[in-house]
């Protein structure tokens, strides 16, 4: 389990990581930030890229910045910046809540937020919280910049819209409403292990109403996404058993479930119902 | 395709200049280019632990890391924690508790629990049991790591 | 140290002195096998398929590449029993034309690091034909299923069957009858060293050392030996450092065979250090059984009779030296457990699969023959409306020694007390209660008992009921004080994270009057040790405890002739103790160390009446004792999810004397988070082509410390009237006890449900699929 030779390039600027990306990305070229997912593939040689541009020694990509409306990740920033909040809006405590899910603390010191979006494992916690949050992901190479929306950004099973010699280069979520309230539930059977299931919700109320409201799954398909059925049954309602179990079950019904040998389609749907009603839960407390 | 680059590894404050293929993991150059064996390997996969260390002053998994990539960071394992012949209070606890059986998860234990509370003092008793839940044991059953760990805990915050 | 192990007139043993083996463990001194330098390193071409016939491998140009045409003369491994109906089936060191489980060793590949050889090894092309593979024991027993091995024609390896005399008056008579039927699935010891070698060649003397992760130096040096057609002289095996074995690491290993091979070709070090996947898919397996337990009750629910139904998967090859009978024959020969029942009928078939070769792993089948009967006691309760512990208190043998319909020999235990206890530790109708208030909120606690009998340190005997051709049991000790008063105790045994270090040194403190950390207790090196057969089947501290103390007996003996020489006192008169020997009531002694210095340096003076030096043999074969415990658990089942958490853990347990408290305690703990993984998470999952689904840590689920509630440990000590030391063993328990307790605490949650598991691990889909099968929304 030794992973297989490459060519490590260790560029200081973004420019110069662009540069050489865009060389070595046709000859099985790909990016290292916190290879927290990339190495152990590595070790197990299902991966064998030629050439790591290894981006850890790039200036400038570790930086938050929250300005306006929205909070920017930069590509370097590991999941543990997460662990205290980093903005005061309720988008700063969310991302506490959820980064203490994400695998184990020495795992969260070396790995990146924006390393899980190019990864893509529908599992994972940010790219759950990217989907239903609707961040807007950043990608950047020799040819300019582009801007690709999260619904758009994630194409099904660890497949991303960027293009090969692009790099994610930072993450935009939209900071949350003052009087957002959000709930995140995933289930594992180990402590830190990968979300067989995982739910994110965020709603405001008005007028004791739900209103605004967001309710993503992860875990559950082959991406993550916003479930607007679910959505729908909980726009106008008072938060309530009945609406949170309706809203659970919409979303249960929604999903086409990943199966594999330890989970049947009708247990994943079981796993979305508990999830989803879990995390109403949680924002309702 | 394999060429190998020169760098510098500092491990508990000694300087080891070795070269290594860019593909040399941490925990491997740790262990065969510097001969620090007390960092163990169990799963080279970043489940288990066992080759958990310190990068400067965070605990990660050294199988995760490639060697190259901690090129003039300040690397602590196993062999550094004592002072002398005076063990740091988390070995001490350990040993006092019974912490340990076969010991080869156990440097990847000292050194997740020693990172996180020189980071987090104050860390409560039910988040150091996430903290512990990062690396496997097959021996203890957790009882008497997680007593051990709490108890250095308090004597680490006592200093 | 020496402020909690200096003497002040206490025993050693029975206290928690910490351990001799800790320092170097905490400071990152152990040294593991895979820590030794090698100039060449190995890896293993394993085949991907799980049968066919091996047509080519090519290797890369200038490579080098071993195969099995490259070992002439080596011979397979061959098991062997003799009886049972035994059918030997031979094991080549590297696959011979034909493959039989995904895995197999096909060929090994020579380089200067194990990366390169790893580059090498995906380089290297195979071309089999693949076959039809079968990989579940009931497949492989129905008519037309593909043959794994011709000599075992029907894929039955083995098949063990008994029935007592008055079985059938006894089934007839009952007034119920009681069936469970129950699946283990297939599990992985999973220690967190996997397996390695290292051989260095020495040109003077032709000789080989190996260094490997082994539970059994000795018997590894004459496996191989035998093997390769060697003397057993050029070889020296030691175990150093091992990062814990369960089993795993008793059998022979293809693998190391051929690293001893290797460097011999080469007159070189060679060393192969596992990798976690080819741990998962091709060290040994372990627990993939179906058992089929009735029992025959009386109207008063005595059990009257007991009739089962054995199959046990045990892979592709026959695991040396236990056999493949290691798992059907305990599990025949220990399924009455610790209850009354003298009628008895049982068959047990070891069935040959394309699958990874099963072997023993901590508590060999008494896990799953505990979780069967167990199941079948709480049934029986179900079934005539009592308690479930009223059959227990019904059942449990109470008179000593109790011979089983089986013919073991039960010794002194506290089957009812421990129970007693643990129901008086749980506080049962408090827990009633709580259960029967919360249910109203939707939620599902359930409380589950195993009571068990644990047979240890059981020596040669026990195995030659088993008819084996290499029979183990007894150890040896070859204890010495040298010229300067030091102790060392060289012994067979092997231990690798149980503290025999520390608690034999216990031993021949009190006997000795030398305090602890000037004993060296030597172990794992067949140059400096006796024969003994390692550290297994809890026997270490019984068996090798036994023979450290026959032989310090023997020095204290000899320690006080010299005494009474020169203090001129009666021997009956000296006492030993804080290193020395004194004249009791008096303020005359002399140190250990003079006396020592005496025995090799003054034997002019003894008149011949003394013999020069101070060493003594103690050796030990003990017919097995019996620890027994009362397992409780606590859990709470989430329904929608069907998770399982153990809110508690409650044990009361027996296992005689206790040498060390603190070590005793340590064995329990970690027993039990084993058998909590193995009842909740740990499986190997073949697909139906024979690939393995579970070839990493994250699918392959040992538990972490989140997982594991709090342990509560209560003890007893009845001593055992067949060990010298009156100590019992205990390194298996809390793994025999553990799934019991765990699977009938959620059956006790779920009762309601109408819903009952009987499968291991009871995952959450597992759990789920039950409920949803009953109608149970989400």
């Amino acid at each position: 389990m030794k992973p297989a030779p490459f060519i490590r390039h260790a560029p200081k600027t973004l420019d110069e990581a662009l540069r050489i990306l865009a060389e070595v990305a046709p000859q099985d070229g790909r990016v290292l930030a916190g290879g927290q997912s990339l190495v152990p593939i590595m070790a197990f040689r299902l991966a064998k890229p030629a050439h790591l541009v290894d981006i850890n020694e790039v200036a400038g990509l570790d930086r938050i910045s929250s300005g306006g409306k929205t909070l920017t990740i930069g590509a370097l920033v590991r999941h543990s910046a997460f662990h205290r909040p980093v903005v005061d809006n309720p988008l700063g405590a969310l991302l506490t809540a959820v980064a203490r899910h994400i695998a184990h603390y020495p795992i969260r010191t070396r790995g990146t937020f924006c390393g899980s979006l190019a990864h893509a494992d529908p599992a994972s916690e940010w790219c759950l919280t990217a989907a239903t949050l609707d961040a807007t992901i950043v990608a950047k190479s020799t040819r300019g910049e582009r801007l690709i929306a999260a619904t758009d950004f994630f194409k099904g099973l660890m497949t991303t819209a960027l293009a090969e010699d692009e790099l994610l280069a930072e993450v935009r979520l939209p900071l949350l409403a003052n009087d957002a309230k959000f709930g995140f539930n995933e289930f594992s059977r180990r402590a830190g292990d990968f979300a067989m299931a995982a739910a994110l919700v965020t709603y405001r109320l008005g007028g004791g109403k739900i209103a605004d409201t967001r309710v993503g799954v992860g875990g559950a398909e082959a991406r993550p996404r916003r479930i607007a059925k679910a959505e729908a049954a909980l726009n106008g309602q008072t938060p309530s058993d009945k609406a949170f179990r309706a809203a659970a079950e919409a979303a249960a019904a929604a999903i086409e479930p990943l199966e594999d040998h330890q989970t049947s389609g009708g247990y994943r749907r079981d796993l979305v119902r508990a999830v989803v009603r879990r995390a109403l839960e949680q924002a309702a407390a | 395709m394999s060429e190998k680059t020169n760098i510098t590894l500092t491990i508990n404050g000694s300087d080891h200049a070795i070269a290594v293929e860019p593909r040399r993991t941490l925990a491997d150059a740790i262990r065969e280019d510097c001969g620090q064996s007390g960092t163990h390997i169990g799963c080279e996969h970043g489940i288990c632990g066992a080759c958990t260390v310190i990068v400067d002053g965070a605990p990660v998994r050294s199988c995760l890391m490639f060697a190259v990539q901690a090129n003039g960071k300040r690397i602590r394992t196993v062999e550094g924690l004592a002072n002398g012949d005076t063990l740091h209070p988390m070995q001490q606890a350990f040993m006092d508790h019974h912490g340990l059986q076969c010991g080869f998860c156990t440097p990847g234990f000292l050194m997740l629990a020693v990172g996180v509370l020189e980071r987090e003092p104050d860390i409560s008793d039910d988040d150091l049991l996430d903290v512990l839940s990062s690396n496997l044991c097959r021996c203890t059953g957790y009882q008497n790591i997680i007593k051990a760990v709490r108890a250095a805990a308090k004597e680490m915050r006592g200093k | 140290m020496t402020a909690h192990t200096k003497g002040s007139g206490l025993k050693w043993v029975g206290r928690a002195i910490r351990r001799l083996e800790d320092p170097a463990l905490l400071t990152g001194h152990g040294r593991f096998t895979a820590d030794l330098p090698a100039a060449h390193w190995v890896r293993f071409v394993r085949s991907p398929v799980a049968a066919g016939r091996l047509r080519r491998i090519a290797k890369p140009d200038g490579a080098f590449v071993v195969t099995a045409a490259d070992l002439a003369g080596v011979k397979p491994i061959l098991p062997m029993l003799h009886k049972f109906d035994y059918r030997p089936v031979a094991q080549p060191v590297l696959a011979d034309g034909v493959v039989r489980f995904v895995g197999e060793p096909v060929a090994a590949v020579v380089a200067s690091s194990a990366a390169a050889a790893e580059d090498i090894a995906d380089q290297v092309e195979l071309s089999i034909d693949a076959t039809a593979p079968v990989v579940d024991a009931r497949d492989a027993l129905s008519p037309g299923a593909p043959q794994i091995h011709a000599e075992a024609l029907g894929n039955v390896i083995l098949e063990g069957k008994v029935k007592t005399a008055g079985f059938d008056v006894a089934w007839s008579a009952a007034h119920k009858h009681v069936r469970v039927e129950l699946r283990s699935h297939r599990q992985n010891a999973t220690p967190m060293e996997a397996r390695a070698a290292h051989a260095a060649y020495d040109v003077a003397t032709g000789r080989v050392t190996l260094t490997c992760t082994t539970q059994m130096p000795h018997l590894m040096r004459t496996a191989i030996a035998d093997v390769l057609g060697m003397p057993e002289s050029d070889l020296r095996v030691i175990a150093p450092d091992v990062g814990g074995g369960f089993g795993q690491k008793m059998s022979l290993c293809a693998e190391y065979v051929v690293v001893v091979w290797l460097s011999r070709e080469l007159k070189s070090s060679v060393a192969w250090t596992e990798d976690r996947r080819e741990n998962l898919i091709a060290s040994f397996h372990a627990r993939d059984q179906y058992i089929t337990l009735e029992g025959a009750f009386d109207k008063n629910v005595k059990l009257l009779a007991l009739k089962t139904d054995i199959i046990s998967n045990v892979g592709a090859y026959s695991c040396f030296p236990t056999t493949s009978g290691v798992e059907p024959l305990m599990a025949m020969a220990e399924m009455p457990g610790p209850y009354d029942v003298q009628q008895y009928q049982c068959r047990a078939r070891g069935v040959l699969t394309n699958t990874c070769t099963m072997a023993a792993y901590r508590g060999v089948s008494r896990p799953i023959i505990t979780l069967a009967l167990e199941r079948l006691m709480d049934k029986a309760g179900a079934a005539f409306g009592i308690d479930p512990v009223d059959v227990r208190r019904r059942n449990l043998i109470d008179k000593f020694p109790y011979t089983s319909a089986m013919g073991l020999v039960f010794d002194e235990a506290s089957y009812q007390q421990t129970l007693e206890m643990a129901v008086k530790a749980v506080d049962l109708p408090a827990f009633r209660a709580r259960q029967k208030e919360v249910r109203q909120q939707g939620r599902h606690l359930g409380i589950g008992f195993a009571t068990f009998s644990e047979r240890t340190g059981y020596g040669s005997p026990a195995f030659a009921a088993r008819g084996m051709e290499i029979t183990p049991g007894w150890e040896t000790v070859i204890l010495t004080v040298d010229p300067s008063g030091f102790v060392e105790a060289r012994v067979g045994s092997s231990p690798h994270g149980q503290g025999l270090r520390t608690t034999l040194a216990q031993i021949i403190a009190d006997e000795i009057g030398v305090p602890p950390e000037r004993i060296r207790i030597v172990h794992g090196d067949t140059d400096r040790t006796p024969y003994g057969w390692g550290t297994f089947a809890s026997r270490s501290l019984v068996i090798s405890g036994g023979a450290t103390l026959i032989a310090a007996q023997k020095v204290r003996a000899k320690l006080i002739k010299i005494a009474s020489h020169l203090l001129e006192a009666a021997p009956h008169d000296i006492v030993l103790e804080d290193g020395a020997a004194k004249v009791a009531g008096t303020d005359r002694s002399v140190p250990i160390a003079a006396l020592a210095r005496e025995a090799y340096t003054q034997t002019h003076r003894f008149n011949g009446e003394i013999e020069p030096g101070l060493t003594e043999t103690g050796t030990y074969d003990p017919p097995g004792t019996f620890s027994n415990a009362c397992h409780v658990a606590m859990v709470e089942v989430d329904i929608k999810t069907g998770k399982v958490a153990i809110e508690k853990y409650v044990v009361a347990e027996d296992a005689g004397r206790i040498i060390n408290p603190m070590i005793a305690d340590g064995q329990v703990h970690g027993g039990i988070a084993q058998g909590i993984g193995n009842a909740l998470l740990e499986e190997i999952v073949y697909d139906e082509s024979g690939g393995v689904l579970t070839a990493n840590l994250a699918d392959y689920m040992p538990p972490t410390a989140r997982e594991i509630p709090p342990i509560e440990l209560h003890h007893m000590e009845t001593p055992s009237t067949q060990s010298v030391t009156k100590a019992k063993g205990l390194g298996e328990g809390g793994t025999i006890g553990a799934p019991a307790a765990v699977i009938n605490a959620i059956n006790d949650a779920l009762s309601t449900f109408g819903v009952e598991i009987n499968e291991m691990p009871a995952t959450p889909q597992r759990i789920r699929a039950a409920l949803r099968a009953r109608g149970s929304a989400a």
